[in-house]
């Protein structure tokens, strides 16, 4: 088995948590997606350094690490500014039960497109493609929690929450 | 451990449950657990401790109980009591009960056509058992197909049932499972893999989460069954990234099964050594395809290539590689403990078994169910979802999600199978099934999905990135109401084009729903038409009389 071979990019303990993703799959080029994933829970996003470094450790070029990186949705290569995001479903049942008039009230009412934040940089709103609750469509995560049946009214109200509070 | 000793652990499960008196089970699927149906659980498991009733009532979370309209549930056995809309406050009234009449305001009756007109194989256990604890999945005969298969069957014997089975494939192609298993048994080399795609990502589907999360030790004792017949002795399960409970509950189910030494080295003493890895998928649609799919277990692009090879012959990392999807796999214990003719007497002709569909929309049960194939699907609809809700009157089903087509209501008393669908410009696909009522728009249906395949298409082949965006743009005309005839002719031309030319799956179907509401709903695409821009100058006065 191989040993890390280069050098974490400083002496942040987290990387310890990297490096055993990567030794837990023998530091072979396939656990790529798997140390991707471990690197961007524990520092929210992937650096540049970041990159270089899994590179250099699991022997895999620079330029497909970045490319990997790049073509799943699930990567960032940039930190989250916002302090609160709501992350919408876009899922089928979610659109046909009232989620464009949500995100066109979100729009109006408080400047929020998916993508970006509000004008001060507060909440941010995010989308994902389906989040499997379409039992309770349209449904939204605020903050990691799960809101279903939602309405203009309830999400205007929620981030107005988060917006006000910070004030 | 022989499997008399483990029918031994089973029994002596079976003992202490018996001895608890109440069985209260909470709903932890993905639509109960987002009512916070977790606190509930707290809550009841407080309320148990506060009536001093430890030793005689168990709380314990289940897999997904499939009415998902009416969570959070809590069901009490052995009285056979459902709860719906539970809430936290409810608790002590529930564990009050448990000797007393049941909360009358509480009840969801299941003598309704939700619950008795269904028929399960795939989810017998979800909504019963807790996903978390091996003990349950095995004291439900959990383990016994394995112990067959490995001590009274040859791996030729295994192959065998699931062919006379009749079981198809459930990840949308239908293509039969059997002759899968044969040509990776079949195939050169020493190293073989099998792979169970659980990368669920048609927006609207959640059968497969269902089962993950709901059953897993279903998956990895099909996963070992599958490796024993076709040669295998590594498997990896492939989670779509948005599905942490999954993985979480996979990994805790593989522990256990190890532990017991169901996975590893020399099963129940056999030759037979199998493990399992959990690989989590990032983000891409495009990633369930199988092709795709195994470039992301080795850590590339999740971009497809080309078939033939077929992963049956060169699969992961060049090796022999046998992919079902977590529904196709979950029907394998039931076959091999009750034998294939029990399950070909199931369903029809074609399509034998059951099919689970995740029902949603503008229809009042939204929920997870299974129904033997074959069923109608005005069964389906109006009897088991309970219609349109709020006076709606039914317009379509979109079935299959972006690959797949809607069917409108001259065809609800057809039978559901992968054939039936097909004929009539529709699939199978994964299971999703979305009712959509007269208040939608079937251009915006077939737009959404269009920009849904825009967005997921890879980049690879240029019919599907350039023609995906093509379509969407004069897709957005026609909602826009700016489309002139010629937009017609243009859209008809570019679905022909995509629909044969594209690499992959994705690309090869993503016309599909423009192609299915065209068929049938052509008329919502003429209204969109700009009278005074006829094709090439012809004269439209006809239609500008009339608008």
């Amino acid at each position: 088995m191989k040993t890390v071979k280069s050098a974490a990019p400083s002496t942040d303990n987290r990387w310890r948590i990297v490096d055993a993703a990567m030794r837990r799959l023998g530091f072979q080029p396939h656990a790529l997606i798997e140390t991707l994933h471990v690197t961007q829970e524990t520092f929210g996003f992937l650096d540049e350094d970041a990159l270089r470094y899994i590179a250099a450790t699991l022997g895999v070029p620079l330029s497909q690490v970045y490319g990997v990186a790049t073509f799943y949705r699930a990567f960032t290569l940039k930190p989250k500014g916002a302090h609160h995001t709501c992350v919408v479903c876009t899922g089928t049942a979610c659109h046909l039960k009232g989620l464009p008039e949500i995100l066109a009230a979100l729009e109006a009412e408080l400047g929020l497109s998916p993508g970006g934040s509000t004008p001060d940089g507060k909440a941010a709103l995010m989308t994902a493609r389906c989040l499997a609750s379409c039992g309770l469509a349209p449904a939204a995560v605020f903050d990691g929690k799960m809101v279903g049946n939602l309405t203009s009214a309830t999400a205007l109200k929620r981030i107005r929450q988060w917006v006000e509070h910070e004030s | 451990m022989n499997p008399e000793e483990l029918l031994q652990k089973n029994v002596s499960h079976q003992l202490t449950a018996e001895a608890h008196g109440h069985d209260v089970r909470v709903c932890m699927g993905a639509g109960c657990m987002s009512l916070h149906s977790d606190q509930i659980k707290s809550a009841l498991t407080a309320q148990v401790k506060q009536h001093g009733r430890d030793k005689s009532c168990h709380v314990k979370g289940v897999g997904c109980m499939g009415l998902c309209a009416a969570g959070p549930l809590v069901s009490v056995e052995p009285q056979g009591v459902l709860y719906k809309e539970v809430t936290e406050e409810d608790a002590g009234e529930i564990i009050d009960s448990l000797n007393k009449a049941p909360v009358a305001r509480l009840i969801c009756p299941t003598d309704t056509p939700f619950f008795q007109n269904q028929m399960k194989i795939v989810l017998e256990n979800c909504g019963k058992i807790d996903p978390e604890r091996i003990e349950e999945y095995v004291n439900a005969d959990g383990y016994i197909a394995l112990i067959k298969a490995l001590t009274e069957m040859t791996p030729n014997d295994v192959i065998t049932q699931v062919m006379r089975s009749g079981l198809r494939g459930r990840g949308g192609g239908g293509y039969p499972t059997g002759l899968k298993w044969t040509t990776v048994a079949k195939a050169d080399g020493t190293q073989k893999y099998v792979i169970c795609n659980g990368d669920e990502g048609d927006p609207g589907a959640f059968m497969d989460r269902g089962v993950m999360e709901g059953d897993p030790h279903r998956l990895i004792e099909a996963m070992a069954i599958a490796g024993y017949a076709v040669g295998a002795d590594t498997g990896y399960i492939f989670v779509r990234g948005e599905y942490s409970m999954s993985v979480k509950r996979l990994r805790k189910a593989i522990m256990q099964a190890e532990r017991q030494a169901l996975l590893g080295k020399n099963i129940f003493n056999t030759p037979f050594s199998f493990q399992i890895e959990v690989r989590i998928g990032a983000g891409a649609f495009v990633s369930g395809e199988e092709t795709a799919l195994i470039a992301c277990i080795e850590g590339r692009r999740g971009v497809p290539s080309p078939r033939p090879p077929y992963p049956a012959e060169r699969g992961l990392w060049g090796c022999p590689t046998l992919i079902n999807n977590v529904e196709t796999l979950a029907n394998i214990p039931s076959i091999i403990r009750n034998g294939a003719d029990w399950f070909s007497n199931i369903g029809t002709r074609t399509g034998k078994g059951t099919v689970v569909f995740a029902m949603t929309g503008r229809v009042q049960n939204t929920g997870l169910i299974e129904v033997p194939m074959g069923t109608p699907l005005r069964e389906v609809i109006f009897d088991i979802g309970g219609g349109v809700p709020d006076g709606g009157t039914f317009k379509a089903v979109q079935m299959g999600g972006p690959s797949g087509g809607c069917i409108p209501e001259q065809y609800l008393d057809m039978p559901i199978d992968f054939d039936s669908l097909l004929e009539i410009g529709a699939i199978m696909g994964s299971g999703g099934m979305l009712v959509i009522d007269d208040s939608a728009s079937m251009v915006d249906m077939a737009k959404f999905f269009m920009e849904f395949c825009r967005i997921e298409s890879c980049g690879k082949c240029v019919p599907c990135r350039v023609g995906t965006v093509q379509m969407h743009e004069l897709l957005i005309r026609f909602s826009e109401g700016t489309a002139t005839e010629r937009d017609l002719v243009l859209l008809e031309e570019l679905c022909d084009l995509v629909r044969h030319t594209s690499l992959c799956g994705l690309g090869q179907s993503a016309p599909n729903p423009v192609l299915s509401t065209l068929r049938y709903f052509r008329h919502e695409y003429m209204a969109q038409i700009r009278p005074d821009f006829g094709a090439n100058g012809v004269d439209t006065h006809e239609s500008r009389s009339t608008s």
